[in-house]
């Protein structure tokens, strides 16, 4: 367990034109660890997480007022740029996203994007051990020039956890990432993730108590908007402070 | 009694039909309800269609007889008129002298003569005609009466009726096709009668002037249709070249950088452009794209720039496509899922590497299929070339040289004083049907391309 | 990452040929409009020349021969003039529509004395000149001579030239001469021809789409159908304008330049429009709706018609009024029927020889009168406007019609 912070949110409110979707949140995500994000439907878990790598900025309506340092670095501040954001703050998204080009060429992609290689060897190791990393290689060693969507679901979730890696983030956002797979698919990546955690650091939303039980060190719980609570995950599951936070462990509410 | 007035006469009992009918199916309804298979109102339908249907019929095949009838017996009037356009023109004058459209008398000596057998055998065929309408009708209508019963099942016979009728609309579309083609066909099989087919496919000397005598000379007409397909081509591709960028980064940028709000200001005003006539566009092009280029041409020294050049008409041309391009390459873009482009940014690419290394990739058959239809609709486009472009056949690729194109020469071909059947005529038709042809192969591409794209996210 | 930085401009310079491309198109669009307008401004006025009129009381008018009655008026405001060409010169200023409207105003005079100045059409060539639209260059201006400037003087120093509102422009026929010329019969015949070709296509369109929609059976015939209606979408117009000719006019034998052929073949060109809209709108009405009106025991016409159908109308209508305002623009198959001849009158009825707006503005375009451009700008003016209304109409009808379901 690190103690070291790498995410510090601050007197975060984001609104989507008049509606608040997020009241005055302050969080910590430390580095190597991995913190989920939990909370019944609609309660602002999607829309903090992309507060992390700017993603909300897509959406012409969306406005905030708060902080959200990265290293000790407002991320909002005009001289961040997002596109070198992107490249600290990965994202793996709910639905596997593959482009429909072949699998070298997705996980070739972000890399190429940024100029991250000075040859064509120096690409196939990138592609290489980017794969080996996500747990995919051996899968698709024989089949990297066919199409990246003739994958199965899980695989493909791992390719896209496989392209995030191949920009060399620090931190790994995940978004539901195994909302779409079957049980299987999800105990690999849950594996994943295990062996993930030591190098980066993961904040991960998740619908399953069950997921973020097995999965994480820190969990935080949201309701409508607001963090009702954050801590050791072994702690607010057994032994949570708040009664909503325990309505909702022990399934009387979302 | 007039025609208008028997025809309102059997109108007339068909609705009564309808009242009788319904009225007698509601008094079955109070008494039993349940027994009665079919609303009244659909006793009513059937009997109603029932008997207007034998007048109709009678009306129409009496009529058809009768126009021939008629025409061959006055012909009889004009036996001494040999050439046969002169004689329509007297038939069809005896006709609107009786009809009261025409007071002229013409010139020929059984001019009344014919005109009175006209009037009394219509008048007498009239009477004729609505008597045994009106007898058949009211015989229907007794009939249709007297079908209606509990167990008719009248809403299963209208039912089909509809049926029916809305199959043989749908069937109606194939009809119009077969007629585009059979008549176009016709036409163009009887010129290649005249012409060769190879001449006109591949001979580059267009200038379709037949003699009208006999002994004028410099007269022989060459069909070689070449210069006219390039020049089509010529002014077609020049407005690819002004659409087809403008088109595609107007669509990128509504699609993909415009806030909703520009989006919903800007596209509608695109749109515009597509809903002026064509005839607007030509106009344009004659009073300021023509003038602007002149000046234009006078200003960099070109030599030879001639006001009806393919450069005027095919940039207005050009102009005239842009909403076509634009519409349909956005319908591409944004049928890409949005995840594949939050994918791509979530990496840290920029919405122009976006938009180019995955969303224009993604899209690529739908935006090919979008050029091609736009360029299908260039080559057809009649008014625009017709006012800006000229009418001289030249083989030439300098768009700073007035061309001819197909619908150009259709136009010329078939407006003025036309002989229906010499080559010069004919020879618009043949024209047509390439056009035809070609439009209809590009079309049929142009779908194809874009439905396999659409299973890629099906 | 010196990377970082060319990419970024790279993004700026890609963004920057976007909103260059919208701008564009529509400056384009913002210049044909200015000029359409502008140049057609003008016509909607026309000159009028000022005559001394004295008739006494107990004249009878009737009797009168206007012609050579309005001309001694003329002369007897310049008593100077005396030789033939010189009032030759004199008379060719004005329009031959003066001498109609003088016989007008006698005609419908009331025992009024007529004792003062009354105005008259003036020529095209002196409209051009006194609009501005020739200039003068010394003593002549386009076709108007010295001979006859001097007398356009005289009439501005007696102050007896100005513009009045072109009653002609919108209320008469086409006319040789353009300050007698008019739309009103390409109005009437577009009307007719509109009015039929919405008479065809719209039920055949309707019945089509139903059926091909909700009751054929998925088979290769209907594969066919539906294939069909796509490609007739496509072809060019002027195709579906041979057509006419040779099914309407050759085989049928209508009357030549007739509304109502017009009209048919108008509507053979909409009804593959119409038929891609209605199919789309019935597709987007919610099955479950129909599975109920079905579960209640009504039969599958009965749902279509008193369910399905209303709900699609809005998407219907809209499509509808989209392929009718196309229609109307349509010159190319009009001018293969014949709706292309010079007609003076004003057509009764979709029988009579007639044009259309669209083909009136082609034929002015092609006359060599200087006074005809700003006319033709002047009918593309009304015509644009029509659309423009109809255009609104269907947007209207759309968001007033939508059911949120």
């Amino acid at each position: 367990m690190s103690e070291s912070l790498k995410i510090a949110v601050k007197n975060l409110n984001v609104f989507y034109g008049k509606k608040q979707a997020l009241f005055d949140i302050n969080l910590n995500i430390f580095e190597n660890e991995v913190t989920s994000l939990i909370g019944p439907s609609g309660c602002g878990k999607s829309t903090l997480i992309k507060c992390f790598n700017r993603m909300n900025d897509l959406i012409d309506i969306c406005k905030y007022n708060g902080e959200v340092l990265i290293d000790g670095k407002n991320i909002n501040d005009p001289s961040t740029d997002p596109v070198s954001l992107r490249t600290r703050v990965g994202m793996v998204f709910q639905k596997p996203n593959p482009f429909p080009k072949s699998v070298y060429e997705n996980i070739a992609y972000g890399p190429k994007l940024h100029g991250m290689y000075k040859n064509k060897n120096d690409l196939d190791e990138l592609v290489v051990s980017s794969l080996q990393k996500a747990g995919l290689f051996n899968e698709v060693k024989d089949r990297l020039f066919e199409p990246g969507t003739g994958l199965s679901g899980g695989q493909q979730q791992r390719l896209c956890i496989a392209r995030a890696l191949a920009v060399n983030p620090e931190i790994i956002l995940m978004d539901e990432p195994c909302s779409a797979l079957d049980p299987i698919a999800t105990a690999k990546i849950e594996e994943l993730i295990e062996d993930l955690k030591q190098k980066y650091t993961i904040v991960i939303v998740t619908h399953s108590m069950q997921q973020a039980a097995r999965v994480s060190n820190r969990t935080a719980y949201m309701h409508m908007g607001e963090l009702v609570e954050t801590g050791l995950t072994k702690n607010i599951f057994s032994n949570p402070e708040h009664a909503k936070t325990q309505d909702y462990i022990t399934g009387r509410i979302g | 009694m007039t025609y208008e007035f028997l025809l309102l006469t059997i109108f007339g009992l068909a609705t009564y039909s309808f009242f009788l009918s319904r009225k007698k199916a509601m008094a079955l309804n109070v008494m039993d309800p349940l027994a009665v298979h079919s609303q009244p109102h659909y006793h009513g339908l059937y009997s109603a269609m029932l008997t207007i249907t034998p007048a109709i019929i009678l009306l129409l095949i009496w009529s058809w007889f009768e126009n021939s009838i008629f025409k061959d017996n006055l012909e009889k009037y004009f036996s001494d008129v040999t050439d046969p356009y002169q004689l329509e023109f007297y038939v069809s004058g005896v006709k609107s002298f009786v009809a009261g459209a025409s007071n002229t008398i013409m010139d020929h000596s059984n001019f009344s003569a014919a005109a009175e057998y006209y009037e009394t055998s219509t008048k007498m065929s009239l009477v004729l005609k609505s008597i045994v309408a009106v007898i058949l009708t009211l015989i229907a209508l007794r009939h249709s009466l007297k079908l209606v019963s509990a167990k008719f099942k009248a809403r299963d016979l209208v039912e089909d009726i509809v049926v029916k009728t809305m199959r043989y609309a749908s069937i109606f579309a194939i009809f119009i096709t077969l007629g585009i083609v059979l008549s176009l066909l016709f036409e163009t099989l009887r010129f290649f009668e005249s012409v060769a087919v190879t001449e006109f496919l591949f001979g580059t000397h267009w200038s379709p002037q037949m003699s009208i005598r006999e002994d004028q000379v410099g007269s022989s007409g060459s069909f070689g249709a070449v210069p006219v397909f390039t020049g089509t081509l010529l002014i077609s591709v020049i407005a690819m070249l002004v659409a087809g960028p403008i088109g595609l980064f107007s669509a990128i940028y509504l699609s993909q950088y415009a806030s909703s709000k520009v989006r919903s200001i800007a596209k509608p005003i695109i749109e515009v452009l597509a809903g002026i006539p064509t005839v607007v566009y030509g106009f344009f092009a004659v009073i300021t794209v023509g003038p602007f280029f002149r000046e234009l041409g006078i200003f960099f020294e070109i030599d030879g720039f001639s006001s009806e050049s393919a450069l005027i008409a095919g940039s207005v041309l050009g102009i005239m496509i842009i909403p076509f391009v634009a519409s349909l390459t956005d319908d591409s873009l944004s049928a890409v899922p949005r995840s594949l482009k939050e994918g791509s940014l979530a990496m840290g690419a920029t919405l122009s590497e976006t938009t180019t290394r995955v969303i224009i990739p993604a899209s690529f058959h739908g935006i090919v299929g979008s050029f091609l239809l736009a360029f299908s609709r260039a080559i057809g486009e009649t008014m625009i070339v017709v006012m800006a472009a000229g009418f001289a056949a030249n083989l030439t690729a300098n768009p700073f040289n007035a061309v001819t194109t197909v619908t150009v020469q259709i136009v010329g071909l078939l407006t003025g004083d036309q002989e229906f059947d010499s080559p010069k005529t004919l020879s618009a038709f043949a024209l047509a049907f390439v056009l035809f042809f070609l439009t209809l192969i590009l079309n049929i591409i142009s779908l194809s391309i874009v439905k396999k794209f659409r299973e890629q996210y099906e | 990452m010196n990377n970082i930085l060319k990419r970024n401009k790279r993004e700026k310079r890609f963004q920057f040929y976007g909103l260059f491309a919208v701008g564009l198109a529509i400056f384009l669009l913002l210049i044909l409009l200015f000029k359409i307008f502008s140049t057609g401004f003008s016509a909607f006025n026309q000159t009028y020349l000022g005559v001394k009129i004295q008739i006494e009381k107990n004249v009878n008018l009737s009797e009168l021969d206007a012609r050579s009655v309005l001309r001694e008026n003329i002369r007897n405001m310049f008593p100077e003039v005396v030789s033939r060409s010189d009032k030759k010169n004199l008379y060719s200023l004005f329009s031959p529509g003066a001498y109609i409207e003088f016989e007008e105003m006698l005609n419908s005079n009331n025992e009024e004395t007529i004792d003062g100045y009354y105005y008259f059409l003036a020529s095209d060539d002196l409209d051009m000149y006194f609009k501005g639209t020739v200039a003068r260059q010394g003593n002549s201006a386009g076709k108007i001579k010295p001979n006859q400037m001097k007398f356009v003087d005289d009439f501005e120093r007696m102050n007896l030239i100005k513009l009045q509102y072109n009653k002609y422009l919108l209320g008469s026929a086409d006319s040789r001469n353009p300050e007698m010329a008019g739309i009103l019969g390409a109005i009437y015949g577009s009307l007719f021809a509109i009015l039929i070709a919405f008479a065809t296509s719209f039920p055949l369109g309707i019945l089509t789409a139903i059926y091909l929609e909700k009751l054929a059976k998925r088979n290769a015939f209907s594969d066919l159908i539906e294939t069909n209606i796509n490609n007739l979408a496509a072809v060019p117009s002027i195709v579906f304008g041979l057509l006419g000719l040779a099914i309407f006019l050759n085989f049928f034998e209508l009357p030549r330049s007739a509304s109502l052929v017009g009209g048919l073949t108008l509507g053979l060109m909409t009804l593959p429009t119409i038929v891609i809209a209605s199919r789309s709108a019935i597709k987007s009405v919610p099955p479950s709706i129909e599975e109920a009106s079905i579960g209640l025991g009504s039969s599958k016409i009965q749902t279509i018609f008193n369910f399905t159908l209303p709900l699609a109308m809005p998407g219907i209508l809209t499509g509808t009024i989209i392929g009718i305002a196309r229609a109307i623009g349509e010159t190319a198959p009009l001018l293969m029927i014949g709706m292309v001849a010079f007609i003076v009158d004003i057509p009764q009825g979709p029988l009579d020889a007639s044009t259309a707006l669209p083909v009136q503005i082609f034929l002015w375009q092609d006359s060599p009168e200087r006074a005809f451009v700003e006319r033709t700008s002047a009918a593309i003016i009304v015509l644009l406007i029509f659309l423009f209304l109809l255009n609104i109409t269907a947007v209207y009808l759309r968001k007033k019609l939508e059911k949120k379901w």
